[in-house]
């Protein structure tokens, strides 16, 4: 049992080489990032749903959202993942130091774009646009019921979709950090440095998912205008 | 026979005396020890959903309602429904002997995440206590199906909770099938290539697809509801300008597949038993192999023949109906290549062979009742009547219960080191059989002539029916109970179990009963394909110097 590859760094003690024990994490990463696109998928469903349903309710909710924050929020995430690859490569080239400020780099995006989801949010919020309790249309005297109801389920997806997608974002900076400090103590080296990569799958998976969002939320109402 | 390999077990090490504290067992990252965890888990659910059918048997036994409450009544099958399912019936077989075999049927040390293995039985436990919290507050009263906007607005029970519960619960099915599923690609031993695999590998593979691919759907889904009903803003409930339609597709998109995550690790089991107990390489063995993939495949694109009575397109019902009968034919493929299989080899009718008998004639009938609901103007007929509870019963108590303790008394020797009494599990075998017959035979009639499910009060017509359906549950829980004593009786006194009781093939065979910890004390390698039982007293004889199949 205690063959010479216990002794290995960072081997865990059931897997019998490093190749295997990388396979099986990068493998583990895809399949979970499959199960968390059928988790997504269920509320681009709705999303598709409603929006052949309602094109007005869609068209009025989504001019209601910041074009330029959505925006920026796009391009900061877009950079973070040119940091986060780059991560990745000095992970496996083993140089320690840019390894860090690549990943502190891809870390303080992540958290730029949390902050400026949350004055999004506070936004909503104080023109009463969260579609719970004390929900209140803009021009809600001038809209008919039915449209009044049909912004208040676009809006229920918008802080759905972008509710979870940023829950996806707080782990993936719990995540970065937890690399952060593993890089900093220098555990990773040029043979053990999984862990980078298959964190980098999952964060180039939240920004795609963003990818799709901003689009579809945020500018379908310029879209749907345009017609 | 194998006599002096018994005389060592007391010094031997195993997985089993390797730590006797609590702490041993609640922190273990061993599969074998997970897999035990689950057992005893899921028992107990299982007991507590079986007190449930008994009451819902009970009310039953006369036209009028006087038990339980009406009320009473829709909470009690409704929890009857959703700790089987949730809590029994999709952990049962993958959980249990999925995570005890399946690595040491891939010659590896543990699973590919041991870690997150155990996470998975935390999880579990999270949700199982959230849904005894449910049910010691009274319990839910929308049926498993949860359809909204009753269960959304108008139900006075604890849905929410039950929700999250589910929610919680579904990524411990969702861990345990990515960790099968990276495990199985990943960790074979050298020499064993896919089609060398058994075919209880096969089985699992195909349902961890499912599990990672359907269950994220049933927990945004149940997510959505739960939100809709704490702060009434939602997708489903028309009055908020929802689709209810759209919970019925999104909560059978995952719940019609999960029928096949709790039957298609039961198929596995049967080939297992029937190769052995017929000393013959399963007939079609790619064939079976591929069949299992196919109803995986196949099961994702049928949820709509739950939805023929909805306002689903007559179109999309055609197409619905028409991939329905489509999943008959890997079923039928399997079906027949474990007659074929049974055919002029040497039966041998232990326990777990006569349960396998009864899959197959039960599974046949379950299967078959199918095809009369994926009719479309049938379905119409029979839609929401006791046809459709007791084709359900057929396909998951005479398939997956029925696979489940045919594979745990198979394996039994192995995971406990203890021989189990053959006699009284052969007469409980057939007590089960008997009894389910009992119970479920009748209520196809009692469907087709009318009856309608979840009512708790029903004309005079059908008593008879609904009195043999109860004494017929009775027989059933005496032969459910029976294997709950023995089993139980047999870890401290059964007689002491040989590494291959059955004289079998596969790895699992080939290692000590109970396993060592580590699994193998060598490094298994794999020369031959799963079931050449022609050379298993050669690889047997090698057994017992140690150098097992090492080529």
């Amino acid at each position: 049992m205690a063959d010479s590859h216990a002794s290995q760094y960072g081997l865990a003690h059931h897997f019998s080489s490093m190749e295997q024990q990388r396979e099986a994490g990068t493998i583990g990463m895809w399949i979970f990032l499959l199960t968390e696109l059928m988790f997504f998928g269920g509320m681009f469903l709705v999303y598709a749903i409603f929006r052949t349903t309602y094109p007005a309710g869609f068209e009025q909710g989504s001019h209601l959202l910041s074009v330029k924050l959505g925006g920026l929020n796009t391009i900061v995430l877009i950079v973070s993942s040119v940091t986060m690859a780059m991560a990745v490569y000095y992970s496996q080239i083993g140089e320690k130091k840019r390894l860090v400020g690549m990943l502190s780099v891809t870390l303080v995006l992540g958290l730029v774009f949390l902050v400026v989801k949350y004055f999004e949010y506070r936004e909503k919020f104080e023109h009463h646009l969260f579609p719970a309790m004390g929900f209140y249309a803009p021009d809600a005297e001038h809209l008919a019921l039915q449209y009044h109801q049909q912004v208040r389920v676009f809006l229920w997806i918008y802080f759905a979709m972008t509710g979870l997608h940023a829950l996806h974002m707080i782990i993936g900076a719990g995540m970065l950090l937890v690399l952060i400090l593993m890089a900093h103590k220098g555990r990773f080296t040029t043979s053990y440095n999984s862990p980078v990569e298959i964190c980098g799958l999952y964060w180039h998976f939240v920004d795609i998912v963003w990818i799709f969002l901003f689009p579809l939320l945020y500018l379908t109402g310029y879209h749907l205008t345009g017609h | 026979m194998a006599t002096e390999v018994i005389e060592k077990v007391e010094s031997r090490s195993t997985y089993l005396n390797n730590g006797h504290t609590v702490k041993s067992w609640l922190l273990t990252l061993d599969h074998k020890r997970i897999g035990l965890l689950y057992l005893f888990s899921i028992s107990i659910f299982f007991l507590i959903g079986g007190i449930y059918a008994s009451l819902i048997r009970l009310e039953l036994v006369t036209p009028e309602g006087d038990l339980l409450t009406p009320d009473t009544y829709n909470r009690v099958f409704t929890m009857h429904g959703v700790i089987m399912i949730f809590f029994f019936l999709i952990p049962s077989i993958p959980a249990v002997l999925g995570n005890f075999l399946l690595p040491i049927m891939l010659g590896a040390k543990d699973v590919a995440f041991p870690k997150l293995n155990l996470l998975s039985w935390y999880i579990f436990m999270l949700g199982g206590a959230l849904m005894m919290y449910t049910l010691i507050n009274g319990g839910i009263d929308t049926g498993w199906t949860f359809y909204p906007p009753y269960s959304s607005i108008y139900s006075n029970s604890e849905v929410t909770m039950a929700g999250v519960s589910i929610f919680i619960t579904g990524f411990s099915s969702i861990l345990t099938g990515l960790n099968f599923m990276v495990t199985i690609h990943t960790m074979r031993a050298p020499g064993l290539t896919w089609f060398r695999l058994p075919l209880f590998v096969w089985a699992h593979y195909a349902t961890s697809l499912i599990q990672i691919l359907g269950t994220p759907v049933i927990a945004i889904t149940v997510l959505a509801l739960a939100l809709e009903r704490t702060f009434q803003i939602g997708i489903f409930d028309p009055k908020l300008g929802g689709d209810p339609v759209l919970f019925q597709h999104m909560f059978w998109f995952y719940s019609h597949p999960a029928v096949y995550i709790m039957i298609l690790p039961s198929m596995g089991v049967i080939s297992e038993i029937i190769a052995n107990s017929t000393r013959k390489r399963v007939f079609g063995y790619h064939f079976v192999a591929f069949s299992s993939l196919a109803i995986a495949v196949f099961g994702f694109l049928v949820w709509g023949h739950h939805m023929f009575t909805t306002s689903q397109s007559m179109y999309a019902g055609m197409v619905f109906s028409i991939i329905s009968y489509a999943v008959a034919i890997p079923s039928a493929i399997k079906t027949f290549n474990w007659l074929a299989t049974i055919y002029k080899g040497s039966v041998s009718f232990s326990t777990p062979m006569i349960y396998a008998l009864a899959f197959l004639g039960l599974f046949t009938i379950g299967g078959m009742t199918g095809l009369f609901l994926s009719a479309l103007g049938l379905d119409i007929h029979l839609h929401d009547t006791y046809f459709v509870v007791a084709h359900f019963h057929y396909v998951m108590v005479g398939g997956a219960i029925i696979g489940y303790l045919g594979g745990l008394h198979y394996w039994w020797p192995k995971m406990t080191g203890r021989l189990y009494p053959e006699t009284l599990g052969r007469i409980s075998a057939v007590i089960v059989f008997v009894g389910f017959n009992f119970t479920f035979m009748p209520q196809f009639i009692l469907g087709y002539l009318g009856m309608p499910r979840r009512y708790y009060a029903y004309v005079p017509e059908f008593q008879v029916l609904h009195v043999l359906s109860s004494g017929g549950a009775f027989v059933l829980a005496v032969g459910f109970m029976l294997p709950l004593f023995y089993l139980a009786w047999s870890i401290k006194y059964g007689q002491k179990a040989p590494n291959n009781p059955w004289t079998a093939f596969g790895l699992e065979w080939q290692t000590a009963s109970p396993p060592p910890t580590e699994n193998f004390t060598y490094n298994p390698v794999v020369t031959t394909e799963a079931y050449e039982f022609e050379h298993v007293e050669e690889i047997r004889n090698a057994g017992k110097t140690g150098a097992i199949q090492t080529a």
